[in-house]
């Protein structure tokens, strides 16, 4: 194999990402910072286009390290329009005088990197530096609110877990090596189906699988291993919980499929009970204990671990459908969390009261973003009302919106392996989440609340219209998007 | 190539692992446990070494453990980082003393 010239032209959103990353860095020496916000979505459009130039065909890239096809392209469209909306979603880090955002946004862009390789990786090199550079990024932006010590407490336990699981990853990628001889995604998985069949001993091989997966399950905060969610969303700064808990979870997801169809398809047999057990468990543990959470933030963190459990159905299920419904189910996810987390900003930004209350700034963050932050909220501000009930309603999976679609899609591929009892644990467990996810919306429509009108910058308010829209429109034509895969 | 010698190397790795996760999960001090994710990542790079004398290209175990020596460098920095950040808010890196994110 020789190595091609036009190799390096086509894999344009890495590079496209990591040039405006630097030029970021650059455009930060300038005193004014209005111009970060425009030039950072305007990167994201041309990363985003080019992502799609090459649609309908089937690339590898750089001596078989990374692999372009379009489901490929799909999920990195997903990740790249989920930090479109975030970053959309950021104005007033230019009027905070603490924040530094062209560092902020140079760091997403290049975290978005890690992303892409994790979605197309076909050696397991590309799939470590991937999470890696994800991880690192996410470690700093999680504390990135200098002054609040909650939010640097959670960016240290962040990286004590983050870092702990990637040592458990790399262990298992060592023994994958050591067991296979290869790092490539197809010598593995050729090692997986001949030596099941040749019999003898495939020890290591099931050693390091499993350790590769525990690390996976870490990074997508799947229970048993979601101990660190809760902590590390709430002491985020809204806007990278935003974030994390959509594009880490994208990527993670992706990074799994792509593992587990190509690699271990051949062992089925042996990680689906394993990860059916991984699957009941996140999703009792998520919706369960988001049922008891007084903080708003709080119940979007485990409910990111219940919709972890969502997603793995889809890859205990496994099969060609689920592809397309884990890429569903992951923009659907993307976009009702995004907007949710857009309208909390909004509605904890608005709240000062309590500011003169309570005085020090724990106690602020604490209950501006609990329930009773949403209490009339629909009254006075009848959009935000109606886009947080359809970000619910959409995560709560009822019919007519794109939420409903992405389960069906994932339930039907579970269905497809007789997983049965998988399902009815699932479709249980979405019952208790109608309940947890309704409080807010009963919040805003029925109870009494003195909330004022809140001002929202105009093309804060195009986006979330947008999320809103997209949202519905995914509902009632789901082959909008399915015909693209 | 002596298929013993790589035996023993295996076992030392999967000492120095298990020592390692032993740090992360016994200890409280945030760089210890940083030291023990260290020592938990040495160990894949012993590991990958000592396969890749089995590797016909023979190369690429030793090129990944390049790789993880850079990132857990990165690591480390953005580590030290944050824990100066923390201590600076209330003067202990004792992970245990920290509950302010418990509800």
């Amino acid at each position: 194999m020789t190595f091609q010239t036009y190799d390096c032209l086509q894999m344009l959103p890495i590079i496209l990402l990591s040039l405006s990353g630097i030029a970021l860095l650059f455009l930060g020496f300038q005193k004014s910072r209005a111009l970060l916000l425009p030039a950072t979505l305007l990167f994201l459009v041309i990363a985003f286009v080019a992502n799609f130039l090459d649609w309908g065909k089937t690339y590898m890239y750089f001596r078989d390290m990374l692999l372009v096809n379009n489901l490929a392209m799909i999920f990195t469209g997903v990740v790249l329009l989920s930090t479109f909306m975030v970053v959309s979603l950021s104005g007033s880090l230019a009027d905070d005088e603490d924040a530094q955002p062209a560092e902020y946004y140079a760091i997403l862009l290049f975290s978005l990197v890690g992303a892409i390789m994790m979605i197309g990786f076909e050696n397991l090199i590309m799939l470590f530096v991937g999470v890696e550079i994800l991880s690192v990024a996410m470690y700093i932006l999680t504390g990135s609110d200098k002054r609040n010590l909650r939010s640097n407490e959670a960016a240290l336990k962040y990286f004590l877990m983050g870092a702990f699981a990637t040592g458990i990853l790399l262990f298992g990628i060592a023994l994958l090596y050591g067991a296979t001889g290869s790092f490539v995604l197809s010598g593995i998985g050729n090692y997986a189906h001949s030596a099941t069949n040749a019999g003898g001993s495939m020890l290591l091989f099931y050693v390091g699988m499993f350790m590769l997966l525990i690390g996976m399950l870490f990074k997508v905060s799947a229970a048993p291993f979601h101990f660190w969610t809760p902590d590390v969303y709430d002491g985020a700064p809204s806007l990278f919980t935003a974030y994390m808990s959509t594009v880490v979870k994208t990527a993670g997801f992706a990074a799994l499929l792509r593992i587990l169809s190509v690699s271990f398809s051949g062992v089925y047999d042996f990680w689906w009970v394993a990860m059916a057990v991984v699957t009941v468990l996140t999703l009792l543990i998520g919706n369960i204990t988001a049922v008891y959470q007084a903080s708003f933030k709080r119940m979007m963190a485990y409910s990111s671990i219940s919709h972890a459990g969502y997603l793995l159905i889809g890859l205990v299920g496994l099969s060609q459908a689920s592809k397309p419904a884990i890429a569903f189910y992951s923009l659907a996810y993307s976009l009702s969390t995004i907007a949710a987390f857009g309208v909390l900003m909004l509605v904890a930004r608005n709240r000062p009261l309590n500011a003169a209350v309570f005085g020090d700034q724990t106690t602020l963050a604490r209950t501006d973003e609990h329930y009773d932050a949403f209490n009339g909220l629909a009254r006075k501000n009848p959009l935000l009302g109606f886009v947080m009930a359809v970000s619910m309603l959409s995560l709560a999976g009822i019919p007519l919106t794109a939420g409903f679609w992405g389960k069906f899609m994932v339930f039907s591929a579970a269905a497809d392996r007789g997983a049965v009892w998988l399902l009815v644990v699932a479709v249980l467990m979405s019952a208790v989440g109608i309940y947890y996810y309704f409080r807010v919306v009963i919040a805003m429509y029925f109870r009494e609340g003195q909330t004022d009108t809140i001002r929202v910058a105009p093309f804060y308010r195009i986006v979330l219209i947008a999320a809103t829209v997209l949202t519905l429109a995914l509902g009632l034509l789901p082959n909008l998007f399915q015909g693209l895969i | 190539m002596n298929p013993s010698l790589s035996y023993s190397l295996l076992f030392v790795a999967a000492a120095l692992f298990s020592i390692g996760l032993a740090v992360v999960i016994t200890k409280r001090h945030a760089v210890v446990v940083l030291m023990g994710i260290e020592l938990m990542l040495n160990a894949v790079n012993l590991n990958l070494v000592a396969f890749s004398q089995y590797d016909p290209s023979r190369l690429q175990g030793q090129v990944f453990s390049l790789f993880v020596m850079i990132v857990a460098a990165a690591e480390a920095a953005v580590a030290l980082a944050l824990i100066i950040q923390v201590y600076r808010h209330v003067k202990t890196v004792v992970l245990d003393e920290l509950t302010d994110l418990k509800q």
